[in-house]
């Protein structure tokens, strides 16, 4: 049996078709929703999904976007006319944006999946504040989201300031 | 002396106090539904009167007993030990119990049953798949050393107190489901164990009288398992017990990611690597 595929929920077969169809109330992608009623936490795991799709997005883009050299420089050329726009810069700005929570909230992650900077097990006591979700995790979380600002920041400098 | 002592836990009780909200009365908004007669979920509205010290349990059984009394609810201990009674109140899963109305803002105080668990009665959810996934990670001591069946002699294990504090606080988990149906990741996919049954996997790993790691390793070693946990953390926000699921998990991942050292785990990893 694999792990976790006892799903008899009831006596009668009719409701365990019942539960399948709708998904035993799983709160599915609609979780992802309202990320702050749990916390700083729950938030970073958020926008850690949403700025690597993000990216991932941006990458299929760039890929087309660069690839239309193959085609000579007038195809580049007319490419550079679709992006060099006030839209295209915002997108980039955007970019700028994901690319540095990502990287800067991804670092955090990779120490954190690993056990390291949660704090040590001990006794809790009321009110039962969890070690994991410290001072430290939370401040990696608002650097990385003060990073990406202060990089769009910079980005907009460049993109928009003077000619 | 005793003056020092005094205003320390005054400093303290200050440093814990809630924001509370004092009124007399607070209107209930109960979900109704019956899965079987597979009616339409809808709200009712119930006022009840409220003290500073009312539970939200306390004001769900007052309904009951004046307003109401076909509501469904699930409870037993009234104090934070049995995991009943764990619900959705204002759109997060909190045991009935342990949340006061007055922790609470606003007139009006919804009740739902918790999302993840399918839905029987009213408040009333099924927890036959999260007990299993608890089942699954085989959550008990093993140890050929202690089996009193075909040894004559009974063995002790010597445990230190730093030994204990290794486990201790997961041991504290109550079943109560409530991290269960926090988790981003229990949301989306049912074969996920779940915070609740990760964290007692390295309950049992940590402990140094088991001898059962590999073949627990094994299972949350899996598509589904342990490295589908993202850290969001929502676990550990709504446990009630200071279980501190999360952190249960990461320290886990840790040995298998090879970030944490432990010479007897280590050794058990690797053995587990060499059979398969
Ligand atoms: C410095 C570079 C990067 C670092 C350090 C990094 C790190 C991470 C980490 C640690 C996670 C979380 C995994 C987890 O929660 O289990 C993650 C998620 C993700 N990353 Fe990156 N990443 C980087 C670049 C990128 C790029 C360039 C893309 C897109 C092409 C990308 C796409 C994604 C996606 C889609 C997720 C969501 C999956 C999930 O939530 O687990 N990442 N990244
Ligand atoms: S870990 Fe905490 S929230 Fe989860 S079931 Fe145990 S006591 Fe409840
Ligand atoms: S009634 Fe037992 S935990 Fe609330």
């Amino acid at each position: 049996m694999a792990p976790g595929d006892v799903y008899a929920l009831c006596a009668s077969g009719e409701d365990v078709l019942m539960e399948v169809a709708d998904r035993n109330n799983r709160e599915g992608i609609k979780g992802w929703l309202n990320p702050g009623r749990y916390g700083w936490e729950r938030v970073s795991y958020w926008l850690q999904r949403l700025t690597g799709v993000g990216l991932l997005a941006y990458f299929v883009g760039h890929i087309y976007e660069t690839s239309s050299l193959t085609q000579g420089p007038d195809a580049w050329a007319a490419m550079l006319e679709l992006t060099q726009t006030p839209m295209g810069h915002l997108i980039l700005l955007l970019v700028i944006g994901m690319s540095t929570y990502h990287s800067a909230n991804g670092i955090r992650l990779i120490f954190t999946h690993g056990g390291k900077g949660l704090g040590k097990p001990g006794r809790p006591d009321y009110p039962y504040d969890a070690v994991s979700l410290n001072y430290r995790q939370k401040s990696g979380i608002w650097i990385a989201l003060i990073l990406a600002a202060a990089a769009m920041l910079y980005g907009a400098s460049v993109l928009f300031g003077g000619e | 002396m005793i003056d020092l002592i005094i205003e320390k836990i005054e400093k303290m009780e200050k440093k814990h106090q809630k924001k509370e909200t004092v009124r007399s009365s607070v209107v209930l908004k109960v979900y109704r539904a019956n899965r079987r007669a597979r009616e339409s979920a809808h709200y009712d509205s119930i006022e009840v009167p409220v003290e500073r010290w009312t539970t939200v349990l306390d004001a769900l059984l007052y309904a009951k007993a004046y307003k109401d009394s076909s509501i469904g609810i699930r409870y037993s201990c009234r104090m934070a030990s049995c995991g009943s009674c764990g619900m959705k109140i204002n759109g997060i899963p909190r045991l009935a119990c342990y949340t006061k109305v007055s922790e609470l803002e606003g007139s009006t105080i919804t009740v739902e049953p918790l999302t993840n668990f399918p839905h029987m009665r009213d408040l009333v959810t099924d927890f036959s798949q999260f007990f299993a996934h608890h089942r699954d990670v085989q959550p008990y001591i093993q140890n050929e050393e202690a089996d009193i069946k075909d040894k004559a002699k009974l063995s002790e294990f010597m445990q230190t107190p730093e030994d204990l504090d290794k486990f201790l606080q997961f041991s504290y988990c109550i079943k109560c489901g409530l991290c269960y149906s926090a988790c981003p990741t229990v949301a989306t996919d049912t074969k996920f164990p779940g915070p609740q049954a990760l964290s007692q996997a390295y309950r049992y790993f940590i402990d140094n009288r088991d001898a059962g790691g590999k073949e627990r390793i094994n299972i949350v070693d899996d598509r589904h398992g342990i490295w589908r946990c993202h850290f969001a953390g929502s676990c550990s926000s709504v446990c009630p017990k200071g279980v501190d699921p999360a952190l249960g998990i990461q320290l886990l991942r840790g040995h298998l990611l090879g970030f944490s050292k432990n010479e007897k785990k280590v050794a058990d990893l690797q053995e587990r690597l060499k059979k398969d």
